[in-house]
């Protein structure tokens, strides 16, 4: 299978579904000619031209909105937005609008876009430029929320999100583009609404998504060497959740961590947490822990912003805890 | 307006004619200010390339007539708003040299303690609220800020007034248009100015704007608006200090569209492989430094001896800013939590990641 970098998936997803669907076009700030700011959309200008790669002023409010409105007509609009930051200037087309129209009008128009957006910190590029919004989105009902971990998944979860006839927010991470991963070549539809097993275990389950799914495969992979054996249950999909997934790895492992790199209060880890109460309880030996980012607008200095952000370290300090806690050391 | 404005200034480099009357102290100064951005910024991109700089970095090179004449049409009781290419407005506002380096370096001396970053240069002493990095976030913001002015204060030539700098492809986001028609009916003393480098990002200003005659935008909320020559120290000032002094006593907002150039990429790690090599070489030809140094060289003001001193000065300087810099301490970890918020309340998070947010009895 042949190995490429996450930034190549998109990439290559990009060029096939545009080659695919006439009705697929590409709109959004600098991916035309500058190439998108992390170059995602590279070569695809050359390729199908400024109707199908159309370049917009700074006006995310404005262009998510058209591209809301062009869906509504039967075209496939996939909009990037710089990074999820600038996506709050779009935040009343999306919520108000894209996840309201096909169900606010009876079921009349459906509003198959894409908006693809990477988020995360750990750039130095200060507080508001790394955050990790996707949980705001991730609450609305109308919207589907995918978060890809590896080039596989980032293949095949676009594909499905073009293809998918709702809004789909496709959260990529500014920390993911340059990994590698095998993809699969041909045509790769990953369904929304599933989790995966990114790595199998016994003693312990990590729930996680995007980088933070990344660093649990690794940290799962560190503590094996010492007879640890965790599985991470990699979410792919924020909304819809899977929650049986989810319940199901804890009713085996019977422990849960959540990594995740948005903030603590209300994230991601609140909810997977009130998921295992409710379908796991029984088998829980220790309460569910949340790793996530520390609660500040995050600092540009590079010692404060490691501090804030989670990590493989952090991650690994909490499983060993969680195992103590449960006598799994003795 | 019209006689120190240029409407039809494309940004040539030549000196326009009102330099004639100006003291060679004040254009010597001026000069110095110019020289000592441009130096500033070659260092922090050197700076950036050794990794002592990170995140985004933009500058001002080739902004640096605009810059200087601008922060020289301010009073030291006004107030500046800008963009996240800051930092030639932190240092002609007066923030010290060494504290805008140690905010680029993440010091716990920059000036806002190394929590912000290029992008968010701040200093309530000078009176600069920011170097903001969301497009079109410093409008709003400082269109409240104009507002209080008018709270507290009458208008007269002694009251306080406001600029609020931004970028042509800014222009194009709707909270410009929402503050200039804020502005408008409300009366507030505020100069919008338009650093025009006809980029953003990658994008000409003719691609993004339906009229691309910026200043002229402003006609929909009947607000004045007039176009100067970027790289005239004094065309900028004197089109500057003209709105502002008008926004002080008449409380008339105003919007001033500078023609500058970008010299270099967008950020300092931006290679610009989009850009044409005529839009690069007219950024150099157009470079407002060499213009007037040749200017002061003719016409005496300066010689070479002069000229160069005034380099190594400006080298010096930014030595210096480099050790301060770099002998500073890192903020500290332990005070993570110091700045969220202004005041002390029960229950704010301040767990690290992984710690328990549940203390157990
Ligand atoms: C809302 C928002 N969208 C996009 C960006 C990314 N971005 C940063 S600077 C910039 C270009 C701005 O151009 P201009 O206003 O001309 O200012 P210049 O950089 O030329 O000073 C863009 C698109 C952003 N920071 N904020
Ligand atoms: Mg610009």
């Amino acid at each position: 299978m042949p190995v490429i970098t996450y930034r190549q998936a998109l990439n290559d997803t990009l060029r096939a579904e545009l080659t695919r669907d006439e009705n697929v076009f590409l709109i959004g700030e600098e991916i035309g000619q500058f190439e998108g700011s992390y170059k995602i959309t590279a070569g695809l200008l050359d390729e199908f031209g400024p109707t199908r790669v159309r370049d917009t002023p700074i006006a995310e409010e404005g262009f998510v909105g058209a591209a809301i409105g062009a869906a509504m007509m039967g075209l496939r609009p996939v909009a990037e937005i710089m990074t999820i930051n600038f996506s709050l200037i779009a935040m009343d087309q999306i919520v108000n609008h894209a996840a309201k129209i096909y169900g606010m009008f009876g079921g009349q128009t459906p509003v198959p876009m894409v908006i693809r957006t990477p988020g995360g910190g750990g750039q130095q590029l200060g507080a508001t430029h790394s955050q990790n919004l996707e949980v705001w989105y991730a609450h609305v009902p109308g919207l589907k929320v995918v978060a890809p971990s590896t080039p596989a998944d980032a293949k095949g979860l676009l594909t499905a999100a073009i293809r998918d006839d709702d809004p789909v927010i496709f959260l990529e991470n500014l920390s993911l583009y340059n990994t590698k991963g095998e993809v699969p070549d041909g045509e790769q539809v990953t369904e929304i609404g599933k989790a995966a097993i990114a790595k199998e275990g016994t003693d312990i389950t990590v729930i996680a998504y995007s980088r933070a799914s990344v660093i649990a495969v690794e940290t799962a992979r560190k503590l094996e060497e010492e007879g640890i054996s965790v599985e991470v249950v990699d979410l792919r999909s924020l909304r819809p959740l899977d929650r049986q997934t989810v319940c199901e790895s804890v009713r085996k492992t019977s422990r849960a961590v959540v990594l995740e790199d948005d903030w603590l209060s209300y994230g991601v880890g609140a909810e997977i947490s009130a998921t295992v109460m409710e379908g796991a309880f029984d088998y829980l030996d220790a309460p569910v822990r949340r790793v996530a980012a520390a609660e500040v607008p995050l600092p540009y200095a590079k010692p404060m912003e490691t501090a804030a952000l989670p990590d493989a370290q952090d991650l690994t300090k909490v499983i060993r805890e969680q195992l103590e806690a449960t006598s799994f050391f003795r | 307006m019209a006689d120190t404005t240029d409407t039809t200034a494309d940004g040539g480099a030549a000196a326009g004619a009102s330099w004639d009357n100006e003291q060679s102290e004040v254009l010597l100064d001026y000069y110095r200010q110019m020289v000592l951005i441009r130096t500033f910024e070659q260092t922090a991109s050197e700076m950036y390339k050794r990794a002592k700089i990170g995140g985004y970095c933009h500058l001002n090179s080739g902004e640096e007539a605009t810059v200087v004449g601008l922060m020289a049409a301010l009073e030291r009781r006004d107030y500046l708003f800008t963009n996240y290419r800051d930092h030639g407005y932190a240092l002609c506002r007066g923030m010290e040299p060494g504290a805008v380096m140690a905010e680029l370096f993440g010091k716990s001396t920059g000036v806002a303690r190394g929590l912000g970053g290029s992008m968010h240069m701040f200093d309530t002493e000078v009176r600069m609220l920011g170097g903001y990095g969301v497009v079109g976030g410093q409008l709003p913001v400082a269109t409240g800020a104009a507002l209080a002015l008018t709270y507290r204060g009458e208008a007269g030539t002694e009251a306080e007034a406001l600029m609020c700098q931004l970028g042509d492809g800014t222009t194009n986001i709707g909270a410009f248009h929402e503050s200039l028609n804020l502005a408008a009916i409300w009366d507030l003393p505020i100069v919008y100015v338009i650093v025009n480098n006809r980029l953003g990002m990658g994008t000409s200003v003719e691609a993004a704007s339906g009229e691309p005659e910026l200043y002229k935008r402003g006609a929909s909320y009947r607000m004045e608006g007039d176009r100067v020559d970027g790289n005239d120290v004094v065309a900028v000032r004197e089109a500057a200090a003209a709105a502002m002094h008008r926004a002080r006593t008449e409380r008339k907002p105003f919007l001033l569209e500078a023609m500058s150039y970008r010299l270099k990429g967008h950020s300092v790690v931006d290679p610009e492989r989009y850009r044409s090599s005529e839009s690069s070489e007219e950024a150099k030809e157009s470079d407002p430094l060499p213009a007037m140094r040749d200017w002061l060289l003719a016409q005496g003001v300066l010689d070479e001896d002069k000229a160069d001193q005034i380099e190594s000065d400006a080298d010096q300087q930014v030595d210096d800013a480099v050790s301060f810099a770099d002998s500073s301490p890192d903020p500290d970890p332990a005070d993570l939590f110091d700045y969220s918020y202004a005041t002390d309340v029960a229950n704010a998070p301040h767990t690290l990641p992984g710690e328990p947010v549940v203390e157990m009895p």
